[in-house]
């Protein structure tokens, strides 16, 4: 009888949420629950902030996409608080004091973010630079080429118009 | 040419070097920002009694754990015993019962141990934001004067215990004792 009953009473929860759902506020928000704003501003804003914070349970995914019951809280905190008029940034150092930096999923410039941020440049500069040596090598090979003795044999074979490359 | 072999060599083996060391790192194991930083205020009711409200004065005063739990949470229910035994032990343990159903929480308490001094009831994981939650379990020790000097994400296992919560208690156990001590000495030069 009680598996029943919890199956009556899970249909009945579920039938709750969903009819709640509208009323937004007093649940966590669903992935794209409609939603609505005080102004396009705010709307854009909101749009933008789930874009970039990430959900700390799912690593890879940000609050918008995750289906996590913790990105579904977050959304509703951003939306809250877009909706009480506070900007991103005060939004954003929200969460960051509570979360940690890794919620961002721009990270600050800053000093133990700074090699993160120099990485494509130093991983340009070593490509640069082993491009350049590459270069350089074959540009001295072609202004002063040294060859074996059988690389002369078939040059001065080529010289002399036998072009089959065979050796005599 | 064998300079050339050498820094290739140099290079794979910092490669593989970095690899090890991501190998051995838990990216669950995130550092928390509030570590250092006074207990989060919240305002919620007691789990037992809807009519009581609690906030964050309530787990302040000593030092104690705040332990962040669901009935929906195996890992919760595997680390209770654990719990029971700190508690057994006069460690006082708070708690969040977070995003959880009170009717579910408090069946599951009465048929079990409870080592819980309070538990705040958090359905929507609106404390839970404000204290940096994960996921359950989790875990904060707070020291007298309410500030978060510990946390740990996931479930507390008897080596994390011995090595490291049950030290900073005594650690902190003392430093309130010695600041104590000191108040009153300073009460009693004061008064002559």
């Amino acid at each position: 009888m009680k598996p029943c009953i919890l199956q009556v009473r899970r249909i009945l929860s579920l039938w709750l949420l969903v009819a709640w759902l509208p009323a937004g506020m007093a649940m966590a928000l669903a992935i794209g629950q409609p939603l609505e704003f005080g102004s396009t501003a705010q709307q854009r804003q909101y749009d933008t902030l789930v874009r970039e914070l990430r959900c700390t349970v799912c690593q890879s995914e940000t609050i918008h996409e995750s289906n996590a019951e913790l990105a579904a809280d977050m959304r509703r905190r951003v939306y809250d608080m877009t909706r009480a008029g506070h900007d991103a940034e005060a939004i954003v150092e929200f969460l960051v004091q509570r979360y940690g930096d890794y919620v961002r999923y721009r990270p600050p410039l800053q000093a133990n973010t700074a090699l993160l941020w120099a990485s494509p440049f130093l991983l340009l500069l070593g490509g640069g630079l082993i491009w350049w040596r590459i270069v350089a090598g074959r540009r001295r090979m072609v202004q002063c080429p040294v060859f074996n003795a059988r690389e002369r044999d078939m040059l001065d074979r080529f010289c002399h118009g036998d072009d089959t490359g065979r050796p005599r | 040419m064998k300079l050339r072999m050498l820094i290739t060599l140099a290079a794979a083996s910092a490669l593989l070097g970095l690899l090890f060391v991501g190998l051995g790192l838990n990216s669950r194991d995130l550092p928390s920002p509030l570590v250092g930083k006074p207990a989060p205020p919240f305002t919620l009711e007691s789990l037992e009694d809807a009519e009581r409200l609690l906030t964050e004065q309530d787990f302040i005063g000593e030092v104690t754990l705040v332990n962040v739990w669901a009935t929906w949470c195996s890992t919760c229910r595997a680390e209770k015993p654990l719990l029971m035994e700190l508690a057994r032990g006069g460690i006082p343990i708070h708690a969040f019962n977070y995003r959880d159903e009170r009717d579910a929480a408090l069946r599951y308490l009465s048929v079990s141990d409870n080592p819980y001094r309070t538990i705040a009831y958090d359905p929507k994981g609106d404390a839970g934001i404000d204290w940096g939650v994960y996921a359950t379990p989790e875990t904060y020790v707070l020291d007298a004067e309410g500030v978060i000097r510990y946390k740990r994400i996931g479930p507390l296992t008897r080596q994390l215990l011995l090595d490291e919560v049950l030290p900073l208690i005594e650690q902190l156990r003392a430093e309130t004792l010695r600041a104590e001590q000191h108040a009153s000495e300073a009460r009693r030069l004061a008064q002559s």
